[in-house]
C-alpha cells in the first residue's frame, strides 16, 4: 500500500538512501571492480614540459615478468585511432574558428606538458606494469617551454603546436566596443583593477580510474570509468577515438568519489584501457596514483584580467570593460573553450544594471596540463572580478561598499531582465539575500568585534560578495549556435512496476550530490510512492536512455524536470486506466499523491491498482491504450537558471605570522525551490570550503621550465578541517519561472560566491596597509610581507 | 615470498605477499575488502585508515608484513553481526557527514579512534585538529565535526542514541 508520510516530499530533509552502503564500506567505485583475467596498465608520462620524442624503446620492458603488452602512440596510429575531441568550438573576432590542434591519446612526435602520456605497459599485476613502465626508455630532445601565458605570448616563444600562431587558441569578444567607449567618455570616475584568478587542481578524493573489457563472443566493449557523464564519454570515445558504434560500447560510471568538473572530460586513459582490452581480449584496469592525478586531471581557473568600471557621479555603473587571458594548457580539454567565454563573459553583468559591457578573451596554449571547468567554471572568475572591483570602486568613490552594490542592483521588479551580455535572468531578489546575510552575519555590529580583536593584537576584517551565476546550461539550439557540439537536455524514465514500486532511470549522474534520495523525493512528492520504494538508476549506458550527465548544477533543473515530465505522462496514462476501471470520464479523474479519484466522489483507485491493471490487462482499455506503466521524457530547458545570493566572510589576521583565519562565514543563497534542505546545505558548505581553499590555500605552481611544483598533497594545500570555520547557510527562495520544479541549482554557488567575500574581508582587515589588489591565495607569507613592508615603510 | 597471518574483522587470513606489498593492497586486492580506499600516495588523505589492534593507522603507509599477527578492523567490520551500525556510522548518516563517500571509511575509522582516546570529551576545535590526517573534498567538514560530536556522546554513554539533527 502506498501511503506516503508527508515529510518525504519536496522540502523534507530526508536522510540519504545511498549512505547505507557508503558508511559500511560497500560503495562500488571503479577501482573496486576486478575481473577474471584482468591485467593492469601503467602509463609512462613525460617528465618534460616540452620535448621532441626521438624514440621509444620498449624492448626491455616487454621482456619483464608478467608483462603482456607495451603500446606506444605509433601502435595506436597503426590502428587509425582518432585523437581526443573537443566538444566546443569558439570563433574568433573575425569569424574564423579557433585553433584546434590534435590531441593524440598517446603522444607521437612531441610531448607538451609534464604528465603527457607517451606509452603504456600492461602486465599481470599493477606492480609489474609499473616496473615495466619504468623500463621503457624514451629518448627526448628537450625543447624550451612556455610555462606561463606571458611566456607563450612573447615574440619568439616556443611553438607548442605547429600551425598555431602565437600559441593563441582564440581571440574572442562580446559586447559593443564603440558604445562602451562612449560610456567611458562620459564617466565621472573610472576604476580599474588587475586580477589573477589562481590556477587550481580539483583533487576529487577518488583518483581517476578506468577498466576496459571486451567480450569475444559478442564483440562488445565495456568501459567502467570515473565519469560524471557516461553517455558523453561513450559518444566521444566511440565516435571520435576508437570508432566503435554505440551499440557495441557500454560505459558505466558506478559510484564516483567526487568530480567537481574534473570527471566530465574524456581522458586518454579511458581510450587506452578500452582499446587494449580489445587488442588483448582481456580486461585492463588503470588507476591513477595521486601524483598522476595532479599532472593529468584537467586543472581549473587560471585567468589574468584587467577590469575597468565607469561610474557616474552618483556611483551608478555606466559601463564595464574587461580584458582576459585564459590558460588552456597544452591541449584543448573537452569543454575548455566555452569556460572563459560563454560561462564567464556572459556573467559579467552579475546582479547589476551595468548598461554596456565589453569583454575580450584571449585563450592561450601553454606547456601545462589542460585547463577546463572546475566547480563553478567561469562564474567564479567573473564573480571574483566583479566583487573585487565593487570593493575597490567603493573605496575610490567613497561610497559605502554595501550601498554601492545596492544602488546598482537589478531591481526586484525588473525581471525578466535582459543583460547586455546575452543572458536573460528570469527571477531573483538581490536585496532580500543581501539583507538576510547582513543581519545573520551581524554586519552592523562588526566594528565592535574589530575593536575587540585589536585589543588581542589581531586584525579583523569583514567582506561580502553579492553574486549571481547561471546553471543548467541551455537551450540546446542556442548553445549549438554558440559552438557546442552537443545537446544539453536531459532524460528521465519512470518505471512503475506491477506492484507499485518505482525505478527511475536518469541521465544525470551522482558523485556525491545525493540524487538517489532527492530524485526519490520528487517521485514521493508527485506520485505518492514512499522514498524507500523508489530506486534511482544512473551511470550506465546499458540501462539508461541517452543522457547528458551532471555538471553546471544541472541535475535537478534539467534532469529533475525530465523526471517531472515523465511522471506527468504516467499520471495522464494512469487517469485513463482509472477512468476505465471506475467507469468514469477521464476528464473527471483527479490525481493526488498516489490516489486517482472521480472528482467530487469517494470513488478512488490507488496507483498500485492502476499498475496492476496496466501489467495484467484483464480489465483494461486495450483498444486505445498499450499495457505497461513506464514513460520516458527528454527535457530541453528554455533558459539557464540563475541562482544568486550574498556571502559574508569575517577574518582575523595574526600580524606576527600573517596567518588568516576565517572566523565566521555566512551564506544566504537563492537556489530556487529546495527539495532537500539538508543536502542543499551540505552542497553549499562543500562549495564554500573549496572557495575558501582557493582564496587562502590552494595554488597550482609551475616553475619557469614547466615543472609542476605543487605536484602532490604535500605541496598543494588542500583545506583541512582546522583550516575552515563553521559555515552558516540559509536560503531565500525566488522560484525559477521556466522549469516545472522552480529549482535553480545549488552545487556551485558555494565556490562562486565565497572567494571574493574572503579576499574582501582580508583587504578590509588590512585597511591600514593600503592594499588595493591582492591575488589569491592569500598565504601567510603574502600577508606578512604586506604588513611588514607597510610597517617598514611607515617607519622609514 | 613472505607469508602473513592476520585477523581481519574477526576472520583469520593467511596470504603470500611481496616485501613491498602495502597493507591496503593486501586488504583491497587479496582479501577483496574494498571499503578501505586509497586517495593519495603521500600519506596525506587518510582514506585508507583502518584499526590495527584498536588504533587508527594509515594502511597505505603500513607494509603488509608489519601487520603479521595483528588484529585489523576495517570499515566492513564495524557494524555488529546482527547489522546494528556503530554509533559513528549512524551519526555520519544522520548528520549528512558524507557526500561522495570516498573519504568516509577512513574518516569514520579515524573519528572512532579520536573519540576513544578522549573519554573526557572533545571541543569542536579539538575535533577539527584531530582530523588533521583526513581529507574530505566534498563536505567542508562542517557536518563531519557535528557527527563526531554526536557520536562521542553516545560512545561515552552521555546519550543513549544519535539524536536527530535539527532540521
Ligand atoms: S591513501 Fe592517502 S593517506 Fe593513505
Ligand atoms: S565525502 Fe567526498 S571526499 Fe568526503
Amino acid at each position: 500500500m502506498n501511503v506516503v508520510a508527508p515529510f518525504e516530499g519536496i522540502g523534507a530533509s530526508v536522510r540519504r538512501k545511498e549512505d547505507f552502503r557508503f558508511i559500511q564500506g560497500r560503495g562500488a567505485y571503479t577501482d573496486d571492480f576486478n575481473r577474471q583475467g584482468q591485467l593492469h596498465a601503467w602509463i609512462v608520462r613525460s617528465p618534460h614540459a616540452h620535448a621532441r620524442i626521438k624514440g621509444v624503446d620498449t624492448s626491455a620492458a616487454a621482456k619483464m615478468p608478467g608483462v603482456v603488452a607495451v603500446f606506444t602512440g605509433a601502435d595506436m596510429a597503426k590502428d587509425n585511432l582518432g585523437g581526443l575531441p573537443c566538444g566546443w568550438q569558439i570563433h574568433n573576432k573575425d569569424g574564423s574558428p579557433m585553433a584546434e590542434p590534435p590531441h593524440p591519446v598517446l603522444a607521437v612526435d612531441k610531448v607538451r606538458h609534464v604528465g603527457d602520456p607517451v606509452a603504456v605497459a600492461i602486465a599481470a599485476t599493477r606492480e609489474q606494469a609499473r616496473d615495466a613502465a619504468e623500463a621503457i626508455a624514451v629518448d627526448y630532445e628537450v625543447l624550451p617551454a612556455a610555462a606561463t601565458m606571458a611566456d607563450a605570448l612573447k615574440p619568439g616563444a616556443p611553438v607548442i603546436h605547429d600551425g598555431v600562431a602565437n600559441n593563441l587558441c582564440y581571440d574572442w569578444h562580446i559586447g559593443d566596443k564603440a558604445v562602451l567607449d562612449q560610456a567611458f567618455a562620459g564617466a565621472a570616475k573610472v576604476v580599474s583593477l588587475d586580477l589573477v584568478n589562481n590556477r587550481l587542481i580539483p583533487n576529487a578524493m577518488e583518483p581517476r580510474a578506468a577498466l576496459g573489457e571486451f567480450d569475444r563472443t559478442t564483440g562488445d566493449y565495456t568501459l567502467t570509468t570515473t565519469s560524471q557523464n557516461p553517455h558523453v564519454i561513450r559518444l566521444l570515445m566511440g565516435a571520435n577515438v576508437l570508432h566503435i558504434p554505440e551499440s557495441k560500447l557500454r560505459v558505466v560510471a558506478p559510484d564516483v568519489g567526487g568530480g567537481f568538473g574534473s570527471k566530465i572530460y574524456h581522458y586518454a586513459e579511458e581510450a587506452i584501457v578500452t582499446w587494449s582490452a580489445g587488442k588483448l581480449a582481456r580486461p585492463v584496469k588503470w588507476t591513477a596514483d595521486r601524483s598522476e592525478s595532479f599532472m593529468s586531471d584537467a586543472h581549473g581557473r587560471d585567468h589574468v584580467s584587467k577590469a575597468e568600471l565607469a561610474l557616474d557621479a552618483n556611483g551608478k555603473f555606466l559601463g564595464l570593460r574587461v580584458h582576459t587571458y585564459a590558460n588552456m594548457g597544452a591541449y584543448l580539454s573537452t569543454f575548455a573553450p566555452c569556460v572563459p567565454t560563454y560561462l564567464y563573459a556572459t556573467l559579467l553583468a552579475g546582479v547589476y544594471t551595468t548598461p554596456v559591457i565589453y569583454c575580450e578573451v584571449k585563450a592561450v596554449f601553454t606547456n601545462t596540463v589542460p585547463v577546463d571547468a572546475y566547480r563553478g567554471a567561469g562564474r567564479p572568475e567573473a564573480t571574483f572580478l566583479l566583487e573585487r572591483l565593487m570593493d575597490v570602486a567603493a573605496k575610490e568613490t567613497g561610497i559605502d561598499r554595501v550601498d554601492l552594490r545596492r544602488r546598482n542592483f537589478i531591481p526586484t521588479d525588473a525581471f525578466p531582465y535582459q543583460t547586455p551580455v546575452a543572458l536573460q535572468y528570469d527571477s531573483g531578489n538581490y536585496h532580500a539575500t543581501l539583507d538576510q546575510a547582513l543581519q545573520s552575519a551581524d554586519w552592523a555590529g562588526f566594528e565592535a568585534r574589530r575593536a575587540e580583536a585589536a585589543k588581542r593584537g589581531k586584525l579583523r576584517g569583514i567582506g561580502c560578495s553579492t553574486y549571481l551565476e547561471a546553471c543548467g546550461i541551455a537551450p540546446s539550439a542556442v548553445v549549438g549556435s554558440l559552438g557546442a557540439r552537443a545537446g544539453l537536455y536531459e532524460v528521465g524514465t519512470i518505471r512503475v512496476h506491477p506492484t507499485g514500486s518505482v525505478t527511475v532511470l536518469t541521465g544525470s549522474h551522482s558523485h556525491g550530490q545525493g540524487h538517489e534520495t532527492t530524485f526519490a523525493q520528487l517521485v514521493a512528492d508527485r506520485l505518492g510512492v514512499p522514498v524507500a520504494q523508489v530506486d534511482v538508476v544512473h551511470g550506465d549506458t546499458a540501462k539508461v536512455p541517452f543522457g547528458m550527465g551532471t555538471y553546471g548544477s544541472r541535475s535537478l533543473a534539467v534532469g529533475g524536470s525530465a523526471m517531472v515530465k515523465a511522471m506527468d505522462k504516467i499520471i495522464a496514462k494512469g487517469k485513463r486506466i482509472a477512468a476505465h476501471l471506475m467507469e468514469a470520464s477521464v476528464d473527471d479523474i483527479e490525481f493526488d499523491r498516489g490516489t486517482f479519484r472521480v472528482a467530487g466522489t469517494d470513488r478512488t483507485k490507488a496507483l498500485v491498482d492502476i499498475s496492476v491493471a496496466a501489467y495484467v490487462p484483464h480489465n483494461y482499455p486495450i483498444d486505445e491504450l498499450e499495457p505497461g506503466l513506464e514513460e520516458t521524457a527528454f527535457y530541453d530547458p528554455k533558459n539557464f537558471t540563475y541562482p544568486g545570493g550574498c556571502h559574508i566572510a569575517e577574518v582575523e589576521i595574526d600580524p606576527e605570522t600573517g596567518q588568516v583565519s576565517v572566523a565566521n562565514f555566512t551564506a544566504v543563497d537563492d537556489v530556487g525551490r529546495v527539495i532537500n534542505p539538508m543536502i542543499v546545505e551540505g552542497q553549499v558548505q562543500g562549495g564554500v570550503a573549496q572557495g575558501i581553499g582557493q582564496a587562502l590555500l590552494e595554488a597550482c605552481v609551475y616553475d619557469a621550465d614547466g615543472q609542476l611544483l605543487s605536484g602532490s598533497m604535500m605541496d598543494y594545500t588542500m583545506p583541512r578541517a582546522d583550516d575552515l570555520p563553521p559555515v552558516s547557510v540559509a536560503t531565500h527562495t525566488t522560484l525559477c519561472t521556466h522549469n516545472p520544479l522552480g529549482v535553480k541549482g545549488c552545487g556551485e554557488v558555494g565556490a562562486i560566491g565565497s572567494p571574493p567575500a574572503v579576499i574582501n574581508a582580508v583587504v578590509d582587515a588590512l585597511r591600514d596597509f593600503n592594499v588595493r589588489s591582492l591575488d589569491m591565495p592569500a598565504t601567510p607569507a603574502k600577508i606578512w610581507q604586506i604588513i611588514n613592508g607597510g610597517r617598514r615603510m611607515a617607519a622609514e | 615470498m613472505p607469508q602473513v597471518t592476520l585477523t581481519v574483522n574477526g576472520q583469520t587470513h593467511t596470504a603470500e605477499v611481496e616485501g613491498r606489498t602495502l597493507l591496503v593492497e593486501l586488504l583491497r586486492e587479496k582479501l577483496r575488502l574494498t571499503g578501505t580506499h586509497v586517495g593519495c600516495d603521500t600519506s596525506q588523505c587518510g582514506a585508507c585508515v583502518v584499526h590495527i589492534n584498536g588504533e587508527s593507522v594509515k594502511s597505505c603507509t603500513t607494509l603488509a608484513v608489519m601487520a603479521d599477527g595483528a588484529n585489523v578492523t576495517t570499515i566492513e567490520g564495524l557494524a555488529k553481526p546482527d547489522g546494528t551500525l556503530h554509533p559513528m556510522q549512524e551519526a555520519f548518516r544522520e548528520y549528512h557527514a558524507l557526500q561522495c563517500g570516498f573519504c568516509t571509511p577512513g574518516m569514520v575509522m579515524s573519528a572512532i579512534d579520536l573519540v576513544q582516546k578522549n573519554p573526557q570529551g572533545l571541543t569542536e576545535q579539538e575535533i577539527r585538529e584531530g582530523l588533521e590526517g583526513n581529507l574530505c573534498r566534498c563536505t567542508g567538514y562542517h557536518n563531519i565535526v557535528k557527527a563526531i560530536a554526536a557520536a562521542a556522546d553516545v560512545m561515552h554513554g552521555k546519550r543513549s542514541e544519535i539524536a536527530r539533527a535539527a532540521e
